[in-house]
């Protein structure tokens, strides 16, 4: 067995998520080569160099990959194929974006959202949103796959692996960055967050999210939403948490002014322990939540942020 | 410029499933099925851009069972002009879906095709992306803002930082995000001339696709259930618990 992970970057770092792709690939076994492609992405090789596990980090620095575009990222990742029966990335945007263009120009079918591997050709995954879970056996000689990274431990750091270049330069006429407006914050990231506070339609409007970013100071948390609060314009889209959004698996999850759609419930059932505080004591989040609290949040959420 | 939009029949998005009791799939029996919401996103998105005189033609496609065709129906009352249906089984796989509708693009030459970003029920996210790599076309994923200039459209994607515009060479693909539009209801009279309005309908062996799976289903379990726990008093109790109970403070 022979696997290539693409790297997850942002703004050029290597992103946490890379290591816990790296461990799914081991689950597979077999050699791993971990691809970071991008522009002025030394760093990013050298970071993915240290993963236990890696054995050859294949680095392609070129600006036709800058932003990890899918049109010459894709046509990358195929003039590498060749050489692996497998092809693994994280199921972030990136890895959506890509990962389906290289199968399909291999002529294979793309496994999406990994949560377990029972082979290296039977996998795990969601459906329905997280309601059913399937398993899966690819008959495709090249298994390519997107993996869920919260059902993964991250692999340690400690290893040398060598950094080699990649000469293929792809030419791409066809897509063209014209700019990004990232999130800017000093918080953890939403998906690898120990502890998430998120906060829904009950919160009435943007400003009030200030209530949870107090707590969240204070537990070091990163602040989620669901879509309803992203629809109406409180928060950006990066924050929303569920089957379409971002899927967190913290050890604590805090739903704030969240009735607890099935929709909201896919991104964060997996986590740990699950707090809930809502005024309405028949809403559908205390079935899941380990603690609920009934009240109003504009009373709870700035007691509970002087106690802790 | 004519507009190919890519509707998938569904599960409607409020009933929660159950799976079989053999564990060989998710029961789908007498369950309300309806249009995939980002298709309906899609289908919206495509019809305003024929109503700001953009797009001339708008064309839905479906690919599943005779059922499928409802949904299409649903897409000529929101405002599609004509409906493809390429009867298939209910399982094709996104890559024989992607193959057949390569091949109705090679026929109808759109400017623009409009998929949604995700199937609600098999939750793949990837059929957009495999139809532009086989009609080697640009693609623009999750898209939140779609602007049409010229032979070029600027797309705006949600993407996991926050959001990414791009800028890519007519013909492209494009799949749905949540925030792209808030799709309209069809009117009675629109559902009325929808009857009337042409829905023909074709099978893979037309277009010469091999719709074979290549993934075979195993299992389909329920995943664990998470029990609800207890109602707390207070922010101290709350805080106590979380402390000493469950440990995560
Ligand atoms: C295709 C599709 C995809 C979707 N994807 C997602 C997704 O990824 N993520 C997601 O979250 N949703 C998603 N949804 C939407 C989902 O179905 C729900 O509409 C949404 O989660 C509701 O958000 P909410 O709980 O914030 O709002 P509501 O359901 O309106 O709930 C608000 C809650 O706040 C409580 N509340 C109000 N005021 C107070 C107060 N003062 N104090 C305490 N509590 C208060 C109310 O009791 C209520 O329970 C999707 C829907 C569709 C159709
Ligand atoms: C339990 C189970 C697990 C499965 N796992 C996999 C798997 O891991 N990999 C795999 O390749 N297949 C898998 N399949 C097969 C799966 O049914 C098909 O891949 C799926 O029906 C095709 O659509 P999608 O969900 O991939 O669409 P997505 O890529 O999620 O849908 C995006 C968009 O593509 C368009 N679209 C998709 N299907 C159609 C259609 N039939 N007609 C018109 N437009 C359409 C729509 O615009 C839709 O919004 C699985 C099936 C089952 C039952």
């Amino acid at each position: 067995m022979s696997i290539l992970v693409l790297a997850d970057l942002h703004e050029g770092e290597l992103a946490a998520t890379t290591a816990h792709v790296v461990a799914a690939a081991q689950q597979v076994g077999g050699d791993i080569d971990v691809l970071v492609a991008g522009e002025g992405v030394q760093g990013a090789a050298d970071a993915a160099a240290r993963f236990d596990g890696v054995s050859r980090v294949r680095l392609a620095d070129h600006s036709v990959y800058a932003h990890q575009l899918a049109e010459p990222l894709s046509a990358l990742i195929v003039a590498l194929a060749d050489d692996y029966t497998h092809i693994l990335s994280s199921a972030s945007t990136t890895g959506k974006n890509v990962l389906p263009r290289v199968a399909a120009l291999k002529d294979v079918s793309q496994i999406s959202e990994v949560l377990a591997i029972d082979s290296a050709d039977i996998f795990k995954r969601p459906i329905y949103a997280g309601n059913a879970i399937a398993t899966v056996k690819s008959d495709d000689a090249l298994k390519v796959m997107t993996v869920r990274t919260t059902a993964f431990d991250a692999v340690s750091e400690g290893g040398s692996a060598a950094i080699e270049a990649v000469d293929t330069v792809v030419e791409n006429t066809q897509s063209q960055f014209v700019k990004e407006e990232l999130a800017q914050s000093d918080r953890p990231e939403l998906g690898g967050a120990r502890t998430v506070i998120s906060g829904g339609r009950g919160m009435g409007n943007g400003d009030n999210f200030k209530l949870l970013d107090g707590i969240a100071d204070k537990l070091g948390a990163a602040v989620g939403a669901s879509r309803a609060a992203v629809d109406a314009g409180f928060v950006p889209n990066d924050m929303q948490v569920g089957q379409t959004g971002k899927i967190v698996a913290p050890d604590l999850y805090i739903a704030v002014g969240i009735s607890g759609a099935i929709q909201h419930l896919a991104g964060m059932k997996d986590s740990k322990v699950i707090v809930a505080i809502n005024k309405d004591d028949e809403a559908p989040i205390f079935q899941v939540a380990d603690y609920g609290l009934v009240g109003d949040l504009f009373e709870l959420l700035p007691e509970l942020e002087r106690k802790l | 410029m004519k507009i190919l939009v890519a509707v998938k029949r569904v599960i409607d998005y409020n009933v929660k499933i159950r799976v079989k009791a053999d564990h060989s799939d998710v029961d789908l029996t007498n369950v309300k099925m309806a249009m995939n919401p980002f298709c309906e996103i899609a289908v919206e998105e495509a019809v305003r851009l024929k109503e700001k005189g953009t797009a001339t033609e708008v064309v839905a496609v479906s690919i599943g069972p005779k059922a499928a065709q409802e949904q299409l129906r649903t897409a000529l009352a929101l405002g599609a002009d004509r409906a493809l249906h390429i009867e298939a089984g209910e399982r094709v796989e996104s890559l024989a879906v992607a193959k057949l509708l390569a091949k109705v693009v090679e026929e109808e030459q759109p400017g623009l095709v409009i998929l949604g970003k995700q199937a609600i029920d098999t939750d793949n996210n990837q059929t957009g992306q495999m139809l532009a790599a086989l009609a080697n076309m640009p693609q623009g994923t999750f898209a939140s803002e779609v602007v049409v200039e010229g032979d070029k459209v600027n797309v705006t994607r949600e993407i996991d930082g926050g959001l990414q515009t791009v800028a890519l060479t007519l013909p492209a693909i494009l799949t749905t995000d949540l925030r792209l539009n808030e799709p309209r209801y069809a009117k009675l009279p629109d559902i009325m001339k929808a009857k009337k309005k042409p829905l023909e309908s074709k099978s893979p062996a037309d277009y010469g696709v091999e719709v074979a799976s290549r993934v075979s289903l195993m299992k389909v379990e329920t995943p664990a259930e998470r029990k609800g726990g207890v109602k707390v008093a207070s922010v101290d109790e709350l805080i106590d618990k979380l402390k000493n109970e469950a440990k995560v403070l």
